[in-house]
Parts: structure tokens; sequence; C-alpha cells
């Protein structure tokens, strides 16, 4: 019989791909946002060191064009100088010059620097005034004046306001950048996933495809990281395959170490009784014969069972010529029949009956009708055997003049080691119709069993026909 | 007849060896796939009863290389194996028959008796007594020159009679030959086919008498 294999339900992790796409997404976010910053930052820092250098160069020549004139100082600002501070944009500009420490010119609250500035190495700080925040330079120089050298100190400041709109502007530009490599990342993704992913696809299908019953080995590619799981899978196939031969020959040598044992016993035992001339020695010389016959008939019916078991799992399919089978098993029979003075008639329809499935298991089954009906029937009388199509069955029907059911329903002498009451000195293990109903039900045929109402019994088996 | 026992058992092989001798066949035994060779070589056999376990190979392997050498000597496979499968697969290889150890001799007799028959190979020894003539093989018996049809079982008695005319032979040993020896038999089974023979045999010189106590016994006039 053909039980579905269950196993406990395995965990489910989220797919690779969903995995897989998320991270890249993202990363890719990350990457975006990262981008942003850098070119922000970037712009930031290009633009103030840009304007650093120009508010210095200014400021520097600013206080090398101080020169010293009678009781003061004089500036003389050239064009360089202008175009220099005209150069830094739409920023309104204020400047202090002190000289002795006391302001002489310009903005007398500019903030000073927090550290004085030495000779000419400017000094760059930040401060806030009258509301706006200014980038100031200081810058430091003596002049003689009088005769004396007088510290001079030239401070000038620039709001920064042009700069921060065209930082603003680049970093906006970052961050549609940013964007633009985030959304072309995404359909990137997708195709990233798919292409990485589709050898564990394939792999997956075509072990898939497989079905249950093909034990060998996965030979399709596999991408490298893989192999170990192909592997595993591989021998784990191979060692089940070794497993299955070795029931197989297990079943074999078991068969073989009990029968031939068994074979000398009864052979001896019936020599033994040829020879022996008083009853009682008789007696037990045919007890042990029959306890022969049946110890050999049990380990039969078991061994044969196990590989019935055994072979409906197999699950062969292979078309078979029901009616060559028949004719063939029925021709086995005939000896034995003899023996009982018993008739096998057959009637074989004329047309080819082919069904599908297990030739090995079908042949168990019929066999195993045929030996019921020889056995359970009376010497000098008929076993008829016939076949016929029946729809898309083929119907197998074998009508004894034995025994009857006595009493009993298929349900319970199909029972495993279930005898009828009516066996009488027949020897039998009680395991055959179970094998003839386990072969039906693997191939998705029936049994029928009904008692004659002349006395006998009528087998049927129906067999679904190949399509 | 003459057998060739290919058979590894010491103890079976010499079992099955004295009851088929017991019943008036040749055996020749050979223990392995090379002596049955050696044995081939030299002698002719009726029937080779062949073992599918053997020390120096299959017997499967045996059974091909026979049939690929065109050797018409008809096979019997004793297997004792199980595999519901190895006795399709013997047949199909070339086995005449096969036979599931243990097994009846009365079963092993009457297959190579289906086996002889069909192959129409063996050279049928008529057995004649008195004005029965008697062909064990095809299973007819005549009386003078007259066909007498029996059925199997009547012919096996005629067959048991014959094998020692002029001897009473007891109830126990004729039903032993007859009959299954696990099934019971009843008491007046073989007077019953006694009956029969005598009846089927009617207008022969031959007889069937009965020796009270003891058993029957066939004499001819």
């Amino acid at each position: 019989m053909r039980r579905p294999l269950r196993l406990p339900a395995t965990p489910r992790l989220p797919s690779l791909r969903k995995r897989l796409i998320v991270q890249l997404i993202a990363l890719s976010a990350g990457l975006a946002v990262v981008l942003y910053v850098a070119v922000r930052l970037g712009a930031e820092r290009a633009s103030e060191a840009t304007l650093d250098g120009l508010l210095g160069a200014a400021t520097s020549t600013i206080a090398e064009e101080l020169r010293s004139v009678e009781g003061g100082a004089e500036l003389d600002l050239s064009p360089g100088t202008f175009s220099m501070l005209a150069a830094m944009g739409e920023e309104r500009i204020f400047h202090r010059i002190d000289i002795n420490g006391l302001p002489v010119t310009g903005y007398d609250d500019l903030p000073r620097p927090p550290q004085e500035p030495t000779a000419l190495e400017p000094v760059f700080y930040d401060a806030d005034y009258r509301d706006a925040e200014l980038r100031l330079v200081a810058v430091a120089r003596s002049l003689m004046i009088e005769n004396r050298a007088a510290p001079v100190l030239v401070i000038v400041g620039q709001t920064r306001d042009g700069q921060r709109a065209v930082a603003q502007a680049l970093a906006n530009r970052a961050a549609l950048i940013g964007l633009m490599v985030f959304l072309i990342a995404i359909p990137f993704s997708l195709l990233v996933a798919r292409a990485f992913l589709r050898p564990v696809g394939r792999l997956a299908e075509a072990v898939g495809r497989r079905g249950g019953h093909d034990l060998r080995p996965v030979r399709h590619p596999a991408p490298a990281e893989l192999m170990p799981l192909v592997e595993q899978l591989n021998a784990f196939i191979a060692r089940l395959r070794q497993t299955l031969s070795q029931t197989e020959t297990f079943i074999a040598e078991a068969a073989h170490h009990i029968r031939t044992p068994l074979a000398t016993l009864r052979s001896e035992a019936e020599m033994a009784l040829r020879q022996a001339g008083d009853e009682p020695t008789r007696a037990r010389l045919r007890g042990m014969i029959r306890a022969t016959e049946e110890s050999a008939r049990s380990a039969n019916q078991l061994l044969d069972h196990a590989t019935v078991l055994f072979r409906a799992e197999q699950f062969t399919q292979e078309r078979v010529d029901i009616g060559a089978m028949i004719a063939a098993l029925a021709d086995r029979f005939r000896p034995t029949a003899d023996l009982k003075d018993m008739e096998i008639r057959l009637d074989l329809p004329s047309e080819r009956l082919e069904t599908t499935g297990d030739a090995v298991l079908i042949e168990a089954a019929v066999r195993n009708l045929i030996d019921n009906a020889v056995k359970y029937s009376p010497e000098e009388s008929e076993v008829a055997i016939t076949l016929t199509r029946d729809g898309t069955f083929a119907r197998l029907t074998l009508r004894d003049h034995g025994r009857g059911l006595g009493g009993e329903t298929l349900a319970t002498l199909s029972r495993r080691f279930r005898r009828g009451p009516n066996v009488g000195g027949v020897i039998g293990s009680g395991l055959g119709l179970t094998i003839v109903l386990e072969t039906a039900a693997a191939m998705g045929g029936r049994l029928e069993l009904t008692e004659h109402e002349e006395g006998g019994t009528c087998a049927t088996l129906w067999f679904p026909l190949s399509s | 007849m003459r057998f060739l026992l290919i058979e590894d058992n010491a103890d079976l092989a010499r079992s099955i060896r004295e009851r088929l001798e017991m019943d008036g066949h040749a055996v020749d035994h050979a223990p392995s796939l090379g002596d049955a060779e050696d044995h081939l070589a030299v002698a002719r056999y009726d029937l080779i009863l062949l073992d599918i376990t053997l020390p120096d190979g299959d017997g499967r392997t045996f059974l091909q290389r026979h049939r690929a050498a065109q050797a018409d000597t008809p096979v019997i496979v004793l297997t004792a194996r199980s595999a519901v499968s190895d006795r399709v697969d013997t047949l199909d290889l070339g086995a005449d028959d096969y036979l599931t150890k243990p097994f009846d001799f009365a079963e092993l007799e009457a297959r190579c008796r289906a086996v002889l028959r069909r192959r129409g190979g063996a050279a049928t020894t008529l057995r004649r007594y008195a004005d029965l003539t008697f062909d064990p093989l095809g299973g007819f018996v005549t009386v003078a020159g007259e066909n007498r049809d029996l059925r199997n079982r009547e012919l096996r008695l005629l067959e048991v009679l014959l094998s020692a005319p002029g001897r009473i032979l007891s109830k126990d040993q004729l039903n032993d030959r007859l009959f299954s020896l696990s099934e019971p038999v009843s008491d007046n089974a073989i007077e019953v086919y006694v009956a029969r023979l005598r009846k089927k045999l009617e207008g022969s010189s031959a007889r069937i008498e009965t020796v009270r106590g003891l058993g029957y016994r066939l004499t001819g006039g």
C-alpha cells in the first residue's frame, strides 16, 4: 500500500530573494545618504576655503598697502585689491584697522580675533556682528610711525550669505543625485537578485521534478556554495539506495538461510516416512513434515509480504500483458493441480489487455489467488480462470469449487495472519489475501470475494487498463 | 531418469539424491558450477536441478551460459530465495520451471514429468507388464494394445505398482507416494483409487490383488 511520506513541517525563513532585495536597497539608500553628506560637506569646505583664500589675500594686500605718512598712516587701495573683494560676490564687507591697539578707521566694534595674528600670518575666525554671521580675517604688521614701530592690525569681515546659498544649491543637487542613485538601484537590485538566485532556483526545480522514487544522484550544475548541499544530498541518496538494496539482499538471504535447512529437514523426514513401518512413528513424521511445510510457507509469505511492501514503495511502472502473465502462471500451477487430479480452465480474451504497474507485484497477487483456489479446492474439481474487459478495467475472475469463505468477509480474511474458520487441514500463512489486497491498492485495482450459490469461492480482481 | 543435481548444501544434496535414488533415478551431484561443467562435459542428463546460490557463482549465470551454448537439457531451478522477482527472472533466463525450497518430492516429480513431456526430448522407456504398456512420461496406458484413459492419480498408482510387480505394497507405502505428505489423508482414499484403477484396467491379464491386512500386489496372468 502506498502511503505518502509525512515529514514534520520545516521552519520557513524569509525568501532569499526578498532578503537580498531588501539588503541591496538598504545598502543603496545608505550609499545615497553618504553621497549626499559627502558632496554637501565637500562643497561647503571647498567654497569656504576659496572664499577664505580670497579674503585673506585681500586683507594681506590692504595691510601691505598701508604706508606711514607724517603723523599717521595712509591706505591707498590698488585696483587689484578691489577686484579681489568684488570677486567675493554679493556680500557685505566690514573692516577695521587698529594702530597701536587703537581703532583708527572702519567699524570700531568689529570683533577682534581670538588670538593675535603673527606677522603676515592671517587668523581666520567667525563672529556674529550686527545680526549677521561674519567670516573674519585679521592680519598684523608693524609700521614705522614717527620712527617708532607701531603694531598695525587689519581686520576684514564678510557675510557668507552668498556662499551658503551656493552650498545649499550644491547640497540639493547632491540630494537629487543620491535619490537618483537610489531609484536606479531598486530595479538593479531586483535584476541582480534574480540573476544571482537563478542557479539556486534551477537546482531546486531540478531536484523537485525528480519525485521521491528517483534515486539517481543529482547531476545538475550547481554554484560552488551549493556544492556541499548537493554533495550531502547525493550522499544521502546513495545511503538510501544502499539501505534499500541491503533490505532486498537481506530478504533474499534470510529466505535462503531459512529454507535450505527446512528443505533438508523435509527431505529427510520424507525418506524416514518411506522407511518407517509403525504407525506412531509415521504419525510423528507426518507431523514433522506438516510443521516444516507450515514454517516454510510462513517464511515464504512473510518475506513475500516484505518484498511486496518494499516494492510498492518503489512504484515501478511498466506495461504488463495480463493475459500472457495469467497463462504462464496457470501453466506453472498445472503440475500441482494434477497431483490432486484438478483441472485449471483458462478463458482469456482474444484482445491483449495491458495494465501499468510492477510486474513482480501483479504476478505475486495473481499467484496467490491461483494458489488459494487450488489449495482450498477438493480433488478432481475445477478452477476456472477468466479474464475479460470491464470498461477501463481488466477483470480477472477465479471460480473454484472449494470450501467457500466460511461466512467470513474479505475485510476480515485479508487481515494479516487471519484465516477462515473452514481451512481444515490446509496449510497456509494467512498472508496471501493481504498480499493480493496490498498489490491491488498499490496499483489502483480492486479485489472482491464472494461465495458462489453452488458452493466454492469467486475471487475477482480488477486492474486498471493502460491508457 | 538421470539427474544432475547442482547444490552446494551437502546435507540437502545428499538427502535429495537418496530420495531420488529411492525412486529409481540416477543422480550425479555437483557442489559447484565448476563441478557441474565437468559433469556436463562427460555425461548426458535428462534433467538438471539447479540451486541459485552457489559458492563459485550465481545459478542464473550458469543458466545463461547453458542456454547460450544451445544445450537442450531441461533445467528446473530449486530456489531458496524469496524475492518474488527471482522466480520471474529465472524463467526469463531459460529455466524450464522452478520450485521453492522446501519442496514436496511428489511435486518435483510432477514438474519433472511436465517439463520432459513439454520438451519431448528424453527418450521414453515404455514399461510393459503382462498385456499392459505404460508410458510414464506421456501418461498413457494400453491394455492389449487398446488405449485406456487414466487420470493422474490412477497413473501414479499404476506406476508405483509397476515398479515392484508381485511385491506386496502396504496402504501406507501407496499413500506416501500418491498423496501430499503434508495433507491429511483419509484411510479409505487408497481403496477408492485401487477400485478405480481396477475398473480402468478391466479385461487385462494384470490384476491388483488385495492381500488382507497387508496391502496390494500387482500380478500378471
